[in-house]
C-alpha cells in the first residue's frame, strides 16, 4: 500500500533522507524507531504528502504522490488520518470542532450529529466533559489525545500516529496502545507509527523498521528486531547511553 | 578587473535575489487566491468572520483618524485661504482630499496595522504550530480556507471604511470651518459640492479596493510562510505592516497617477 523507493529530502544543507526503501502492506502495523532529530517525522509527513521527495519516490496504492493534482491527493487524504507530534490542533476552535472538522467539510452531516459523533471519539481516548473546551485550556497529554481523536474521527483506512504516547502517563499510554491495536484490527486499516516507547513498539507492531543515518537499517517483526544481530538496533530496543550510536556533545 | 566585474554582478544579484524570489512567490499565492475564489465551498462563514474583524475592531480608529484629519485639514486650509480671501473654499480642499487621497489612504494604513499584523500573526501561528500541515492532512486547501476570505474582506472592507472615512473627515472640516471659525454652514456645504464629482469618490474606492487586496495578501503571505518559530512570527508581522504600508504608499502614487 505504501512504498518508498530511494526517499531522499534535505534541508538547507541537511541531508536528513538518505535513501530510504521501505514498503507497507495492506492492513499491517508499522512502527518506526530511531533517534531524535533522525528524521521520523519527515519521513511520516512524506506518506501524506505534506513533504516531497528532493529525489525518489513515494507511491501510495501504485500511485506516485508527487503526480498527484489537489483534487487526486485530497480525495486520498479523505482516506487518512494523521496524528501530529506537536498535536496541531486548531486553536481557534473548540475541541469537538477540532474532532470534527474533517466531518464538517467533507459530510453533509449537522452541527448537532458531529458533535455527538466527536463526543464519542473523545471517549474512546478517554477523554469526557471537555468538548466545548478552547485547546489552550488543555495540557499537553490531553492535546494529544484530541489530535488521536481528530486522525480517527473519519474512520481512515490509513493513519499515521508521530509519538502518540509521548506525554501520556504510563497508564494512559497503555490504553492508547490498546486503541491503536483496536483500530488496526479492523478490517484494512493500515497504520504507521513512530515512537521512542519500546514497550508499545512491541504491543502495537506487525512491523518495526529502525531509521538511522537517513536510511532504514532493519525492519521486521517485533521478535526478530529483539534478537537483532545489529549493534545499532540492540543499542536502541536496549536504550543503552553506550555504543555505536554517538550522542553528539556528550562525554562518553 | 574581469573579477571584479563578476563580484560586482554576484553582489548585486545576491542583493535582489531574495526580494524578487519573495515578489514571485507573492504572485504565486495571489493566483493561487484567485483560481480558489470560484471553488466551492465558499468560506461563507469565515469571510463573514473576517469582515467583522477587519470593519469592526478597526472603526473606532478610523472615526478618530478622520474627524481629526478633517479638523486639521480645515484648520490649515482655512488659515492659507484666508489671506487671499477665499475661505470659502475649505469645503472644497476637505472634500476632494479626502475621497481622492486621505480617506483610502488612512483607512488602508489603519488596517493595515490592525487587521494585517494580527493576519500575519494568526497564519505565522498557525504555521509554526502545524495547524497549517494539519488543514492539509483533513483534505482542506489553506489558500481556500485562511487566504481567500481575508483577502475577500480586505477588498470589501477597506472601501466600506473609506466611505466612512470621507464622510467623517468632512463633518470634522465642518465642525471647525463652521461651528470654530464661524464661516456660514451654506457656504461650507456648497464648497463642498459644487467641485466635487462622482469621480473623486469612485478613483478613491478603487483604491481602497487595491489597498485592500495588496496588504491581505502581503500579509496573508508573510504569515503563511513564516519559519522559526515564535521569533519568526515576530518578523511576519513586523513584515507584514512594513511591506503592507509601503505598498500601500507607493502604489498611491502611480494609481493617482493613472486614475488623474
Ligand atoms: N520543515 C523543515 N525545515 C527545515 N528542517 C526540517 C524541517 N522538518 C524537519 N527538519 C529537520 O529534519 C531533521 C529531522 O527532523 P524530524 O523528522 O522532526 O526528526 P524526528 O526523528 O525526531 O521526528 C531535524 O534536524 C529537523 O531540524
Ligand atoms: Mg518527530
Amino acid at each position: 500500500m505504501i512504498e518508498f523507493h530511494e526517499v531522499h529530502k534535505s534541508f538547507g544543507g541537511k541531508h536528513v533522507l538518505q535513501g530510504v526503501n521501505l514498503q507497507v502492506e495492506k492492513g499491517e502495523s508499522l512502527v518506526i524507531i530511531g533517534g531524535s532529530g533522525s528524521g521520523k517525522s519527515v519521513l511520516l509527513k512524506h506518506i501524506i504528502g505534506l513533504l516531497h521527495p528532493d529525489l525518489g519516490q513515494v507511491l501510495i496504492n501504485s500511485k506516485d504522490l508527487s503526480a498527484l493534482n489537489e483534487e487526486h491527493l485530497n480525495e486520498m487524504r479523505k482516506k487518512f488520518g494523521m496524528l501530529f507530534q506537536s498535536s496541531a490542533l486548531f486553536d481557534s476552535m473548540q475541541v469537538w470542532e477540532n474532532v470534527g472538522f474533517g466531518l464538517k467539510r467533507h459530510t453533509s452531516l449537522s452541527d448537532k450529529e458531529i458533535r455527538e459523533i466527536a463526543v464519542r471519539k473523545l471517549k474512546m481516548v478517554g477523554l469526557a466533559g471537555i468538548e466545548s473546551v478552547m485547546p489552550s485550556e488543555l495540557s499537553g497529554g490531553m492535546r494529544k489525545r484530541v489530535g488521536l481523536a481528530r486522525a480517527i474521527a473519519m474512520e481512515p483506512e490509513l493513519l499515521l500516529y508521530d509519538e502518540p504516547t509521548t506525554g501520556l502517563d504510563p497508564i494512559m499510554a497503555d490504553a492508547i496502545n490498546d486503541l491503536i491495536k483496536k483500530m488496526n484490527e479492523k478490517l484494512n486499516v493500515t497504520s504507521v507509527t513512530i515512537t521512542h516507547d519500546m514497550k508499545s513498539a512491541f504491543k502495537i507492531a506487525d512491523t518495526i523498521a529502525m531509521l538511522y543515518n537517513g536510511v532504514i537499517i532493519e525492519k521486521g517483526s517485533p521478535d526478530s528486531i529483539k534478537k537483532s544481530q545489529n549493534p545499532i538496533v540492540r543499542q536502541f530496543v536496549e536504550g543503552r547511553a553506550e555504543g555505536p550510536i554517538v550522542i553528539e556533545g556528550i562525554e562518553a | 578587473m574581469a573579477n571584479m566585474i563578476v563580484r560586482t554582478i554576484e553582489f548585486i544579484g545576491a542583493l535582489i535575489e531574495r526580494p524578487v524570489m519573495a515578489l514571485g512567490r507573492v504572485f504565486l499565492l495571489f493566483f493561487s487566491v484567485v483560481k480558489n475564489i470560484p471553488k466551492p465551498p465558499f468560506e461563507i462563514r469565515n469571510t463573514i468572520r473576517q469582515m467583522l474583524e477587519i470593519g469592526v475592531n478597526s472603526l473606532p480608529v478610523v472615526l478618530i483618524t478622520a474627524v481629526f484629519t478633517g479638523m486639521v485639514l480645515a484648520l490649515q486650509s482655512y488659515t492659507g485661504f484666508k489671506r487671499f480671501g477665499a475661505e470659502g473654499l475649505v469645503g472644497s480642499v476637505v472634500a476632494l482630499s479626502m475621497t481622492r487621497e486621505l480617506g483610502p489612504v488612512l483607512a488602508a494604513l489603519i488596517v493595515t496595522g490592525r487587521a494585517g499584523a494580527a493576519m500575519a500573526a494568526e497564519l505565522g501561528t498557525m504555521r509554526v504550530t502545524e495547524q497549517i500541515d494539519a488543514l492539509e492532512t483533513l483534505a482542506t486547501n489553506p489558500v481556500k480556507y485562511l487566504v481567500v476570505p481575508r483577502f475577500l474582506s480586505g477588498m470589501i472592507m477597506l472601501p466600506a471604511l473609506t466611505v466612512i472615512t470621507d464622510i467623517v473627515g468632512i463633518l470634522g472640516g465642518y465642525f471647525v470651518t463652521v461651528i470654530l471659525l464661524g464661516v456660514s454652514s451654506k457656504k461650507y456645504m456648497t464648497a463642498t459640492w459644487s467641485y466635487l464629482e462622482l469621480q473623486d469618490i469612485y478613483i478613491g474606492l478603487i483604491k481602497a479596493c487595491f489597498f485592500g487586496a495588496a496588504f491581505t495578501l502581503i500579509s496573508c503571505y508573510k504569515g503563511f510562510y513564516t519559519k522559526g518559530g515564535a521569533e519568526g512570527v515576530g518578523r511576519a508581522t513586523t513584515g507584514a505592516v512594513v511591506y503592507s504600508s509601503m505598498t500601500i504608499l507607493i502604489s498611491d502614487y502611480f494609481l493617482s497617477a493613472l486614475m488623474f
